[in-house]
């Protein structure tokens, strides 16, 4: 019987010929992620050893990667103060895969593993954030999981108790747009399949609108399938996956394309003609109540942004740049771009978006995700709504209870930015 | 025996239980005083102990979803209240099971708030209905974490027979 993605990937790591649906297995870890909550993992892998008489190793220094993203600069003593024993761990143990607050090689985590190279096709990569899954769009079995966990794969080097997970697949068609997007194909499906459609299975996304696809529309793909609750987002690797690891990410060695077999067993398919959708807005104060554009259409808003680890790479920013070249951001409208990275800053830089962004008024922030969090800039006031690219609108999700947060493409936000209310990207001008 | 104190309904993510802005605040000490924040009469009555140990919160579907922060559990664990809900989100599972927090799968559970609930092991009686509601045991592969008193303590086991 064909395997899945994620059978093919676990049953590897777990040193087995295969493995079936539903099997608990415990997997070596490739890659290991975190970002300031490692303040939270240092805290729980150093009780773990407290009492054993062991000095406190991690198991493969080369193997963790701390990125700080969450509230960088720090926006308060207590962070620092959080930087700082990281930093100073990161430096003890010999992690080489630590970025600081640096603009040469910063960003969000979740764009940093990418174009470090840090991910590979067929790996097992954990992380203690819940949109690890991201990673899944260059081939690897990638997960989110809770600190102490990761204190337990800082001590043992494999995750625990995983269950192969069964697996729903996408099958996609047609063409997107630069109005339609793939931010519109998941949060469609995210709220075809409800916030717990996926709950305990991973997502596999195939078809024609994924082979052609860029890396960055799969991670945004990839990113948002926890918004259904799935487990992992996966593509099946391809000449694109290895034309960005090895143009983009800078990777030489040998590359394992593991993909699913054509006969490999889902529990169930859907299928998407992209060509078909129409813009897609999730509407407060979940992630799966999605509508087309029209139905909120209107809409004013206060503040738009652009950016975090689901959409703030450089295509994004390009999509935003086109639009608003020569147009001004509506009065009373605050306009947040969040590049993604450092290295997208300067290439937004380079290709001159970003001051195309700015003389239409929109505001050019410092790599970060805080700002999705409500933990770092960009808080909303009493009764607001922003309009924006992130991947979560729960109640008080960017800081304020009494706020609204509309999620959407680049495009929508960019069209909207001009008007001052949501906006179809298909008829604004 | 113990008393519904607190109904939520489906897809209470952990940004309602344990709001971002707080989650610099990292030690399990520390957490308990930001629990379901944003709800400022519940949160008061916790801080101010008006809820008694040992009480229930009361979840329908998909509990716990959103965000992997472990303070989501510390949180709720601190003021020693118990979970039971229709189903729970994969990440706040595991870590109610890692860090010991109480929570019972239970999917066709009816109550509402002041109701007093007896858990058996395999199902959840609501005494004040009289109505019974069976249990969707933890997955059996957990059970071992849960036996050490947590993942930590596991994980120390693990540790020390590998010498």
């Amino acid at each position: 019987m064909g395997q899945t993605m994620s059978q093919k990937i676990l049953a590897r790591a777990a040193g087995l010929p295969s493995v079936n649906v539903g099997d608990v297995v415990e997997p070596t870890v490739d890659l290991a992620m975190s970002h300031e909550n490692a303040a939270l993992v240092i805290n729980q892998f150093l009780e773990v050893y407290t009492g054993t008489g062991i000095e406190p190793r991690v198991w493969d220094p080369s193997r963790i990667a701390i990125i700080f993203d969450h509230r960088v600069p720090a926006e308060s003593s207590k962070t620092a103060t959080n930087h700082k024993k990281v930093r100073e761990f990161a430096g003890t143990q010999g992690i080489t895969k630590f970025h600081d607050i640096r603009g040469d090689e910063g960003g969000i985590c979740h764009q940093v593993l990418p174009e470090h190279g840090y991910v590979r096709p067929g790996a097992v990569v954990v992380g203690t954030d819940s949109h690890t899954t991201s990673h899944g769009a260059l081939g690897a079995f990638a997960f989110g999981i809770g600190a102490t966990e990761m204190a337990s794969v800082w001590t043992l080097g494999h995750a625990l108790n995983v269950e192969v997970p069964g697996t729903i697949k996408v099958v996609t068609r047609g063409r997107f747009t630069d109005q339609v997007t793939p931010k519109d194909l998941i949060l469609y499906l995210v709220g075809l399949l409800t916030a717990e459609g996926a709950n305990y299975r991973v997502i596999e996304f195939h078809g024609d609108a994924i082979e052609t696809m860029s890396i960055s529309g799969r991670l945004t793909l990839a990113n948002m399938s926890v918004e259904a609750g799935a487990t992992a987002g996966l593509v099946p690797p391809d000449a694109e996956t290895e034309r960005y690891l090895r143009e983009e990410a800078g990777v030489t060695d040998p590359l394992d394309l593991v993909r699913p077999d054509g006969d490999a067993v889902y529990d169930r398919v859907i299928d998407v003609d992209v060509a078909a959708l129409a813009p897609q807005i999730a509407c407060p104060h979940t992630v799966d109540n999605v509508k087309p554009v029209d139905a909120v259409r209107g809409t004013t808003v206060h503040q738009i942004v652009i950016g975090s680890c689901t959409n703030g790479r450089l295509d994004d920013l390009e999509i935003a740049a086109n639009r608003l070249r020569g147009k001004r951001v509506a009065k009373g409208v605050r306009m947040l771009v969040f590049p993604a990275s450092w290295r997208i800053y300067r290439q937004a830089m380079r290709a001159g978006y970003l001051a195309d962004l700015m003389d239409a008024g929109a505001v050019i922030m410092n790599p970060g995700c805080g700002c999705c969090l409500g933990v770092h800039q960009g808080a909303l006031g009493d009764g607001e709504t922003s309009l924006s690219t992130t991947n979560r609108n729960f109640k008080g999700r960017m800081g304020n209870p009494t706020s609204d947060v509309y999620l959407c493409s680049p495009a929508v936000a960019a069209a909207s930015a001009v008007t001052g209310v949501i906006t179809d990207p298909r008829q604004e001008g | 025996m113990a008393p519904v104190v607190y109904v939520v309904g489906d897809d209470v993510s952990t940004d309602a239980i344990y709001p971002g802005k707080f989650m610099a605040t990292v030690l399990p000490t520390e957490t308990p005083q930001y629990c379901f924040y944003d709800d400022r009469p519940f949160n008061t009555a916790l801080v101010k102990k008006d809820v008694p140990a040992g009480g229930i919160i009361l979840g329908g579907q998909n509990f716990g979803c959103g965000s992997s922060r472990e303070q989501a559990a510390s949180t709720i664990k601190g003021h020693d209240l118990i979970v039971v809900a229709r189903g729970f989100a994969r990440i706040f599972l595991q870590n109610a099971i890692n860090l010991g927090l109480k929570m019972v799968i239970c999917p066709t559970i009816e109550a509402t708030a002041g109701d007093e609930l007896d858990i058996t092991p395999t199902h959840v009686r609501n005494v004040t209905t009289g109505r019974e509601f069976p249990i969707v045991p933890l997955p059996a592969a957990r059970q071992a974490i849960i036996d050490a008193g947590g993942l930590i303590a596991y994980t120390r086991s693990r540790l020390m027979a590998r010498g």
